[in-house]
């Protein structure tokens, strides 16, 4: 095992699909001279060169465009997004263009590309920079998304995205860059899409966690050990889409209690889809309500301790706990 | 003009100063260099007109008559801010005094300023639209689009490239086929001008000249003013896309040197006016730091309210 931070490990995964296969190249804003604007792509551009690493203009509806083309004419692209927030200018091309390539060309022309880039808040980045969009993209048949939470699985996961004949929506988190992890050293690691992770074992309480929220639902499911000795299970389903529900069910079906954290708003996010199925397939396994966390309805304030309130925090899922195991 | 040039150098050095000290988070870009193109735009119009830029905004707030005190606060994130503390160094806004924002989305304000010439046309306010933006958010469809509308619609707005060369670590050499910005709008048969951003009566001759076909005419211009930034893209880039030496070169034609040498030599302003203009706006800015200090947080109770109206 080598300690990498998610960082590394996405610079990892990308700099070995790159050798892997020379179709596979890193197009975007800042990610090849000035080494990426968050540094995933740091030290590509040197190794590869201007071929392989693409800086492009301003102008994110055109790259994407170029990814989409690239790929129905037999590349593999890397878009990455400065952040997820300007993905919205080229939303056109992810969802009317990608999305639907395959499906109305009757099964002719698939997309194998990949969109990433960081997701969520930063760092008091305000309104238009705090997005966590994975519902939107979520909601449209022909895209598969993914989210890590940590250093292995980002790496993994990235390179199984890489190698997906699909579009892959890929979304990081800039506040986790530089959390470190264990990453697994054999040649050639993966992850397969599409299978959750259970990152905490535990009894009483299942925790549905992603990104971000992650480890803010290991700090929760550790508090309410040491206060109450109750034992959270904490579930990771790492890819949104397709989403690994029987693995969540399964947990619910031993805990008979959840609760989903999340960065997005609450109104139609991932959380409330995960909070359906259990419903659908668990409903005589739940013994509370489903309880959700998630970022309160109002775009992001700038202001500290307004932004602070707006997030989900370790305090808040202590509290959702609580509530679901009647504490 | 000379004083609010300065006021706004001496507001933007104060901004380096207290970001490193914790005090302002999230993205902070600041305008060093750029001063003569808000000054010298700005004060040529009516307190009436409108003004919409990007993030970029800080100075442009103040011209529009934005209290540095207000500005500030909204830096520190505080309650006495011009947004409540809600939109930080991005998003300046003041209805009071015509100013629709800075905005965080490149190229976004140059489609948000053309429609605000609409109104105006629509409502025959007789209300003139500057539009500020960089030079690599011309490459975003945005513009082009925005342009079309603007010159076939005949509508009241002046679109100002704020030309300083980088987009964060870009040069506009490494994401633009062509060279001439201000020649883009021949495609669209719009009036057009260069103008050196350096000099601040250049830039006021040129807005004027733009004002009065907007205003008589009601027709668009586009100004590609060719300027610099002297610090990083934002607080948290390093700048080490360019030399020293190419710095230093623009430094030589400082704006506020540049208009203050002119005023002397035309013996309008001697060097006592010219350390008053400074003590001037040394003590707004200590104003302003001691406002934004005092004033609170937002309380929490700001969090959901104006969500909708
Ligand atoms: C749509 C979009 N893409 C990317 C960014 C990130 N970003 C912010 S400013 C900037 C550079 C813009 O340069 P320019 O338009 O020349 O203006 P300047 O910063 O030089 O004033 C970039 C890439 C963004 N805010 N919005």
């Amino acid at each position: 095992m080598a300690l990498l931070t998610i960082r590394d490990a996405l610079n990892e995964a990308l700099r070995e699909e790159l050798k892997r296969d020379e179709n596979v190249f890193i197009i975007g804003e800042e990610v090849a001279e000035y080494d990426g604007a968050y540094k995933v792509t740091r030290g590509l551009w040197k190794e590869f060169g201007s071929k392989r690493v693409v800086d492009t203009p301003i102008t994110e509806l055109g790259f994407a465009a170029v990814g989409v083309g690239a790929a129905m004419a037999g590349l593999r692209p890397v878009v990455e997004f400065m952040t997820w927030n300007f993905s919205v200018l080229a939303s056109d091309q992810i969802i009317n263009h990608a999305a639907k390539m395959l499906y109305m060309s009757g099964g002719q022309f698939n997309v194998p590309i990949v969109f990433r880039g960081p997701n969520g808040s930063a760092f008091q980045v305000s309104s238009q920079h705090s997005h966590a969009l994975e519902a939107m993209y979520s909601n449209f048949p022909g895209l598969k998304v993914v989210m890590p939470s940590t250093a292995a699985d980002a790496k993994g996961l990235l390179k199984s995205a890489i190698r997906d004949n699909n579009p892959v929506i890929f979304m990081e988190q800039e506040r986790m860059y530089g959390m470190k992890g264990e990453v697994p050293e054999e040649a050639d690691f993966t992850i397969p899409l599409g299978v959750a992770d259970v990152k905490r074992e535990g009894t009483d309480c299942t925790i549905v966690a992603r990104s971000m929220t992650v480890p803010l639902a290991l700090q929760a499911a550790e508090k309410i050990k040491e206060e109450f000795d109750v034992s959270c299970e904490v579930v990771d389903p790492r890819t949104i889409k397709p989403l690994d529900i029987d693995t969540i069910v399964g947990s619910v079906k031993k805990t008979n209690r959840l609760v989903i954290a999340e960065e997005s708003h609450s109104f139609a996010s991932v959380g409330a889809e995960i909070a359906y199925q259990v419903m659908d397939t668990a409903f005589d396994h739940l013994d509370a309500p489903v309880k959700r966390i998630s970022t309160v309805e109002a775009p992001m304030p700038y202001a500290k301790n307004l932004e602070a309130a707006a997030l989900p925090s370790v305090e808040k899922i202590v509290e959702a706990v609580k509530e679901v195991c009647y504490l | 003009m000379l004083y609010q040039m300065v006021l706004g150098r001496r507001f933007e050095e104060k901004c380096a100063e207290v970001y490193r000290m914790g005090k302002i988070g999230g993205f902070c870009h600041l305008y060093i260099g750029q001063e003569a193109i808000a000054t010298g735009a700005m004060m040529a119009l009516e307190p009436s007109d409108m003004v919409i830029t990007s993030y970029r905004d800080h100075v442009q707030a103040m011209v529009k008559g934005i209290a540095p005190e207000a500005v500030l606060a909204e830096l520190y994130g505080k309650i006495g801010g011009c947004v409540k503390g809600k939109g930080g160094s991005m998003h300046m806004f003041s209805k009071e005094h015509e100013f629709y924002g800075g905005h965080g989305i490149v190229g976004g304000q140059i489609g948000v300023g053309t429609g605000m010439a609409y109104a105006a046309k629509y409502k025959e306010s007789g209300q003139v639209t500057l539009c500020f933006f960089g030079e690599a958010a011309v490459n975003q469809g945005i513009f082009h689009e925005s342009l079309n509308m603007a010159q076939l619609w005949k509508l009241p707005v002046i679109y100002i490239c704020e030309n300083n060369h980088y987009g964060m670590g870009t040069s506009q050499e490494r994401a633009m086929s062509t060279r001439n910005i201000a020649k883009k709008a021949d495609a669209y048969e719009m009036a057009n001008e260069f103008v050196d951003g350096m000099d601040v009566m250049a830039v006021r001759d040129a807005a004027l000249r733009a004002i009065e076909r907007a205003r008589n005419e009601s027709l668009p211009t586009l100004l590609e003013v060719r300027s610099y930034r002297y610090m990083g893209h934002s607080m948290s880039d390093p700048g080490n896309y360019r030399t020293r030496e190419e710095i230093a070169k623009y430094q030589e034609r400082d704006p506020i040197v540049l208009f203050k040498d002119s005023l002397q030599e035309a013996k309008v302003l001697g060097d006592k006016d010219f350390d008053a203009i400074e003590a001037k706006a040394a003590e707004t800015v200590e104003r302003a730091v001691k406002f934004a200090e005092e004033s609170p947080f937002p309380p929490e109770s700001e969090l959901l309210t104006d969500v909708l109206v």
